[in-house]
């Protein structure tokens, strides 16, 4: 038990650094955007996983063989007062932080649903008086506003996708098709899930700036997923285009368009490369490296790559859930 | 007349389209009238609508902060709390806000844009 609360801690800093930071600059993501968000989730998983089991690992090292053992025994001390001598001082420091960090996990959360449902529902009841159904289809309504935004309101039964005046008077119908398969994308692909996970790890891990990193790659990430599901009935002339179209008419008209960031040289137009990554806001990069992908297409990576990408999602969950359970692991 | 949610929103029009506060009875009329003018159902089921259930929709309205009771008069005075306009200007400040704890609660066709990759977004436009 000894060395595998080490191991669990080397795999916790593993993740919680290096890992994410070279999975946020990599390029391949933007080529199969799926695996990405796969690992992405086994990554924060893992990470958890391996944080708190090392915690309780090293806690729970002079009375069990392995957790289950030690948490029995751990029971037995707190609920029928067996004696407590085993444990040292930093024992009992190590599982009090693995308890509270559990449980700051769960209530941030639980915490970070109740606070998205709660705006939602708010959203959701204006949205009920002030936007008027839509042509476009059940679930879509429009409200009167001048700048072209278009957005989803995730909520199960009373999903919405939102319309304004002004882009319907900015895009062609083929346009406005695309926008409206992206947006119910969004929705039939449960990204809101999603969001809501990687806002609550970012919500009670702020410190950590991974916790940061995942959460901007996984709002691009979604962005890709939701707009190869367009690309699948309209052209990708289209798809750019009312990209361009909405990007360049939200600027002029957000709360965004006075932000600029220092050192915000632009794109370069030829390619409209992602190179300059690590500048600007998180969005801007999300519109930037999803017109980039659809400008200069790259292949998908390749099936055997795919596969060892899942294999090590596999591998990365297994790994400390089977150093936290198998007895005598590692001894 | 149908739902609830139905009568909120056409209670609220009025009140946005009124400018001042009204009582329960006064906007009980307008509403018969409004169906009467569009040759409603409501006459055909031969159902009045009840000052009672405008009652409950204003409360309903109250509670969701929506409107607000005049102190101190009777009967009791309604009026919207913030304009039409003032409502939709909410709304999109959360839609077009950058905070981070609001990404998760609507997904946008497109995020907060700067002024120069919106720039470069146009002349992209020009070429296409």
């Amino acid at each position: 038990m000894f060395w595998t609360s080490y191991l669990l801690a080397v795999l916790a800093i593993v993740l919680a650094w290096p890992v994410p930071i070279f999975l946020s600059r990599a390029q391949w993501p933007a080529r199969s955007p799926f695996t990405a968000m796969l690992l992405w989730q086994a990554i924060a998983l893992a990470g958890g996983l391996s944080m708190i089991g090392a915690m309780l690992v090293y806690g729970l090292e002079p009375i069990g063989e392995n957790l289950i053992a030690g948490l029995r025994a751990l029971a037995g001390m707190v609920l029928f007062n067996a004696p407590t001598t085993a444990l040292g001082f930093w024992h009992l420091f190590a599982l009090s932080a693995a308890a509270l960090l559990t449980a700051h996990l769960v209530f941030t959360l639980l915490l970070t649903y109740y606070r998205i449902e709660r705006q939602r529902r708010r959203h959701r009841e204006l949205l009920a008086l002030l936007a008027s159904p839509s042509t476009q289809g059940a679930g879509t309504v429009v409200i009167s506003h001048d700048s072209p935004v278009a957005y989803c309101l995730p909520g199960g039964a009373r999903s919405v996708t939102v319309l304004s005046d002004g882009l319907m008077a900015a895009l062609e119908p083929a346009e406005l098709r695309a926008v409206l398969i992206h947006e119910n994308a969004h929705l039939s692909q449960r990204h809101h899930l999603l969001l809501w996970a990687f806002a609550a790890w970012r919500q009670a891990l702020p410190w950590l700036p991974t916790t940061r990193l995942a959460q901007e790659s996984v709002n691009a990430l979604i962005e890709m997923l939701a707009d190869d599901v367009a690309l699948k009935t309209e052209s990708k002339a289209t798809l750019i285009k009312a990209i361009a179209i909405v990007a360049s008419g939200s600027a002029a008209a957000g709360p965004g368009a006075d932000f600029q960031p220092a050192g915000q040289t632009g794109l370069a137009l030829d390619g409209l490369e992602t190179a300059a990554g690590v500048t600007g806001a998180d969005s801007a990069r999300t519109t930037a490296s999803r017109v980039s992908r659809l400008l200069s297409p790259r292949p998908q990576l390749p099936a055997a790559l795919r596969g060892s990408v899942v294999a090590g999602c596999v591998l990365l969950l297994a790994l400390p859930t089977a150093l936290l359970i198998v007895p005598g692991l590692l001894g | 007349m149908a739902s609830l949610g139905e009568l909120e929103r056409a209670v609220m029009d009025l009140l946005w389209a009124g400018h001042e506060a009204a009582t329960a009875n006064t906007l009980r009329d307008l509403l018969a009238q409004s169906t009467e003018a569009t040759g409603g159902a409501a006459g055909h089921e031969g159902k009045e609508l009840a000052v009672t259930t405008v009652l409950t929709v204003l409360s309903r309205l109250e509670k969701k902060g929506l409107v607000e009771r005049e102190r101190g008069t009777r009967p009791h005075r309604y009026q919207a709390v913030s304009s039409r306009e003032d409502h939709t200007a909410e709304l999109m400040h959360e839609v077009l806000g950058s905070a981070p704890d609001r990404e998760a609660v609507l997904a946008r066709f497109i995020g907060s844009v700067t002024e120069s990759e919106a720039e470069t977004l146009r002349k992209l436009l020009g070429h296409i």
